[in-house]
């Protein structure tokens, strides 16, 4: 394939290393048009970018479950405590 | 965004400043609505519901701007009794989330001030910003047939769920967790709150006070390293197997 056709086949005018610095801002919906086309015709030629989206799509969905930390009991208890006070007949909030 | 005083300062007559031509601001969704006349009763079960729902990304963003973890408990705490006290001035002019975000966000950095800490997200130094986010050994050379394309062996394979997919799913959480610790402070922050805590780009923006663009930046750089170690993960238990 010479220089000059691979420019005109879509999806071969980006790279594999351009694509993989787009991924974020593809998924983020912040591509412009044409680039967004030319990166989606580039994922149906390429099962390694394609791969690599998937797995990045993985990663997220995955990252979803990680386990967090909230406030302490005795924290949320107290909050709990003060909002019922302040909502106890004769308080200020009423 | 739609602005709105926070709950510890009295609210100006911001109506004032929709004029005609000027879109109304977006009333808060019925389902929030609902929510906020429960708080007002003093409902406990509606306010239970969002302190647990919402603390542990709040004390993640307050973290962003105060150098411990008692601070950021004792932040995340003053904002819920700013809520119960202020609750009654909430005008639903943006959601209720962001109204509650917007009092973290000021009594955190407030606190980070007097902390000393006061190092703004959106000022510090951008060690992590640059380079490639994959190895440039597993693409092509420049004066290759297919330059910066995948090289055969550089190129990423589909990962193969294992048989026994619950216990690699808790396997590779604890590695996601961990692998999270690694990541340089700002990236850890804008991953967590955006992919753990599920928080829109805007929140985090506005929670951190980063524009989009470095957001973006921030996060694709945390997800590409964080998916590296997955891949190295599943890979190496397809040597294995």
């Amino acid at each position: 394939m010479t220089e000059e056709t691979r420019d005109a086949v879509p999806g071969m005018t980006i790279t594999c290393q351009e694509v993989v610095e787009l991924v974020t801002d593809y998924l983020e919906g912040e591509l412009d048009d044409s680039t967004r086309a030319e990166l989606e015709a580039h994922l149906a030629l390429c099962p390694g970018c394609d791969a690599y989206l998937t797995q990045m799509r993985a990663t997220i969905d995955e990252l979803g479950h990680v386990p967090v930390e909230s406030l302490s009991e005795e924290a949320q208890d107290g909050l709990m405590a003060a909002f019922r006070s302040f909502h106890a007949p004769g308080s200020a909030g009423t | 965004m739609q602005r709105e005083a926070p709950a510890t300062v009295s609210t100006a007559p911001q109506q004032a400043m929709v004029g005609p031509g000027v879109p109304a601001p977006r009333a808060a969704d019925p389902d929030d609505r609902e929510l906020v006349e429960r708080l007002r009763l003093g409902d406990e079960a509606a306010f239970s519901g969002i302190v647990s729902g919402w603390s542990p990304m709040m004390l993640r963003v307050a973290r962003g701007h105060v150098s411990t973890d008692a601070s950021c408990e004792e932040v995340v705490q003053e904002t819920w009794m700013a809520v119960i006290r202020g609750i009654d001035r909430f005008e639903g002019r943006s959601s209720l989330r962001t109204w509650v975000f917007r009092i973290l966000t000021n009594l955190a950095k407030t606190r980070g001030v007097r902390e000393a800490r006061s190092v703004p997200m959106s000022s510090w130094a951008p060690a992590d910003v640059g380079g490639p986010t994959v190895d440039p050994d597993r693409f092509r050379a420049a004066d290759d047939q297919y330059p910066h394309n995948w090289t055969p062996v550089g190129a990423p394979t589909p990962w193969q769920a294992g048989p026994e997919q619950s216990a690699v799913a808790g396997e590779t959480r604890e590695l996601l967790g961990a692998a999270l610790q690694e990541l340089p402070e700002r990236q850890r922050l804008v991953v967590t709150l955006r992919d753990v805590h599920g928080l829109s780009s805007n929140e985090v923006c506005a929670a951190l006070d980063l524009s989009p663009a470095n957001q973006r930046v921030l996060l694709h750089r945390g997800r590409a390293k964080l998916r590296a170690v997955l891949e190295d993960y599943y890979r190496g238990s397809e040597v294995a197997s």
